[in-house]
């Protein structure tokens, strides 16, 4: 239950309600145990986009600067939408991967566990 | 015929007649009108007349000790300016503190001094409205005379002169121009806690003495003047805010429980302020006063917990966030300048990677840490420089719904994962940096869900620069950051190679050699 006191009647609007974002929607991603990227990036695209794009232009684009991603074995990386499990379809759009607006994917990369092993 | 002499007036009369002796009930509206501010949080005050004035200052003797110390200072910075002393900082990385500190902290001393203006309109009892006027001139103060002590770095060097239209901009300033915004736009009785308690009494000193000695240690008499000369007025506003809690705790039983959820909520917020402030004392200061773990063993866990020993008798407990600061200490700087090094492109100051001396000395300060999880990547990212790859991630960040921080913190007792945290309200997904954020987020979420999160206000359009046709068929958000940042580019990048450098260099040569 909200503690928000107030003087007068308060409703406002989320400021990243979807419809702020012209047909698109939010999405963050990060490579788990690759501190090195301080923190997931955001991209705002059409929920029609497919998901192979995700990997193949903004993940690759980010996070090819590591020496681990080279060494990737993409049959064995373990994906998570939040701290919910799941397989994404390469194929598929976001939205038919169940990725909704301000979704964070995460993805680790067993045995590959940044620099030196230091998660960074 | 005897002349009859007035009887010269006593300090405690002068300041009677002076402050509260000025104050009056009103009669054509109820004072609960004139003053609605301060019942509506559900603070109980029963008796304003039982407010100890924590200093009893009236308004000529302050204009009196200000003005000296005003003439003492300028008479300084005048001295320092005229005779070249920015030539004698230790060395010209040191400027990147200035352009950090001084191009953020003038903004919130601005957004301080508007707060106790609402505060001395808001309180209905003339001790604090006195008191809080005073603390609102100070405030103002200290907003300019930052300003005056840069103003001079700024002939010199790159990127300080654009602070003031970046402060409601620029990405990394988002979490201290949230931190007043969230203040500013609480009750009265909130803003004493978040302001005069939290920020002031239990993390000013980290703030403010790390800075001047820092400023100090490293030869920048002007800093070290313009903090020492507002440091003298803390030590008031500390005993404004303390006195303040301690008024609410006494007037009603009621008011604990609230103001127990305030003091958690103004500690964390403030904790995730700081973490820019340790990481100047760990990888921007050349000479290094203390590291921050150790400033925040001597300040917050050694003075914080002597303070709230002392409050246990109104039955106000440590912070809920307390423990998670103790285990961070040893990890938030060198997590901070990761986040900054990694975009040279995206702030007006310079960052670069600590030679191997200044990496000796961050492993001797932080044993457990240092080596096992920031040297490695360090060391791999100087070797990157080095063979002319230097790091530049070129995304936008993800941030915390709350602080604004970026989401770089980690998991708390795992310092190897990621910390994220999700609320749900009206069926949108709200993210977090922790369980302190989520559960000011869960509280007050009609608050938070009109957070100002820069990346995603480029994203919406929102962050053009003058003249940008948003409607345009090609019309892409975020092309052109650098002129809505109005960033200098001279500013930009690593240290090494920047403008600043070879400047510094040149001239310092010119004053000491022939």
């Amino acid at each position: 239950m909200t503690m928000l006191k107030t003087l007068a009647p308060y409703e406002f609007k989320s400021r990243d309600a979807v419809e702020n974002y012209k047909g698109r929607q939010l999405l963050y991603v990060n490579w788990e145990r690759h501190r090195m990227f301080s923190r997931p990036f955001v991209l705002a695209l059409p929920p029609e986009t497919p998901f192979s794009v995700i990997i193949d232009q903004y993940m690759t684009e980010c996070f090819s600067y590591h020496p681990d991603w080279k060494q990737i074995d993409w049959n064995t990386v373990v994906w998570q939408n939040g701290n919910t499990p799941f397989t994404p379809d390469r194929n598929k759009s976001l939205k038919d991967n169940g990725i909704g607006h301000k979704d964070l994917i995460r993805f680790r990369t067993p045995g590959l566990d940044g620099i030196a092993g230091t998660g960074y | 015929m005897d002349m009859k002499v007035a009887k010269k007036l006593g300090l405690k009369e002068r300041y009677a007649l002076m402050t509260r002796d000025l104050a009056w009930d009103t009669t054509y509206q109820p004072m609960d009108k004139v003053f609605p501010q301060t019942t509506y949080e559900g603070i109980k005050i029963h008796d304003w007349d039982k407010w100890e004035d924590p200093f009893r200052l009236t308004m000529d003797a302050y204009w009196k000790y200000q003005s000296e110390k005003e003439r003492k200072l300028y008479a300084i910075l005048d001295g320092f300016n005229q005779n070249n002393g920015h030539l004698s900082v230790t060395d010209a990385r040191y400027i990147n503190v200035l352009k950090l500190f001084l191009g953020s902290t003038p903004p919130l001393e601005l957004m301080a001094a508007r707060g106790f203006s609402m505060m001395g309109r808001q309180m209905n009892g003339a001790g604090p409205r006195v008191a809080c006027q005073m603390q609102a001139v100070d405030e103002y103060r200290h907003f300019q005379t930052q300003i005056h002590s840069i103003s001079n770095y700024n002939k010199y060097y790159n990127g300080m002169d654009e602070f003031a239209h970046q402060q409601s901009r620029m990405w990394y300033l988002s979490d201290g121009k949230s931190f007043f915004d969230d203040a500013i736009t609480a009750g009265p009785f909130e803003f004493m806690v978040a302001i005069g308690f939290a920020f002031e009494y239990v993390l000013t000193n980290i703030l403010f003495v790390p800075f001047i000695s820092g400023a100090a240690y490293n030869g920048d008499m002007a800093a070290m003047t313009v903090g020492f000369s507002a440091q003298s007025d803390e030590a008031r506003h500390m005993t404004l805010g303390l006195e303040c809690i301690k008024f609410m705790l006494e007037q009603d039983p009621d008011n604990l429980p609230i103001v127990q959820r305030w003091i958690d909520k103004w500690t964390w917020r403030g904790t995730r302020k700081l973490a820019s402030v340790g990481m100047m004392m760990d990888y921007m200061l050349p000479k290094r006063i203390m590291s921050f773990k150790e400033a925040w063993e001597m300040y917050v866990e050694e003075n914080g917990g002597a303070l709230f020993k002392d409050l246990a008798r109104y039955g106000i407990t440590i912070p809920k966030c307390f423990g998670q600061t103790i285990e961070e200490k040893e990890h938030v700087t060198h997590q901070s300048w990761i986040g900054f090094y990694m975009k040279p492109q995206a702030t007006p100051f310079h960052t670069w990677i600590p030679t191997p001396d200044e990496m000796d000395w961050l492993s001797e300060k932080y044993p457990n840490t240092f080596d096992k999880y920031y040297r490695p990547v360090l060391e791999h990212l100087d070797a990157q420089e080095k063979a002319g790859n230097r790091f530049d991630n070129k995304t936008a960040p993800m941030n915390c719904q709350v602080c604004v921080s970026t989401m770089k913190f980690n998991e708390p007792g795992d310092p190897m994962e990621m910390c994220f945290r999700e609320s749900i309200y009206q069926g949108e997904k709200f993210h977090t940096c922790s369980d302190h954020c989520k559960e000011i987020f869960d509280n007050e979420p009609e608050k938070y869900i009109q957070t100002f999160i820069s990346s995603h206000q480029v994203l919406q359009g929102n962050c053009e620069p003058d003249g940008t046709d948003v409607n345009a068929a090609d019309f892409k958000p975020g092309q052109n950051m650098l002129d809505y940042w109005k960033l200098d580019k001279r500013a930009l990048g690593d240290f090494n190679g920047s403008d600043d450098q070879k400047n510094f260099a040149a001239w310092r040569e010119q004053a000491t050699k022939n």
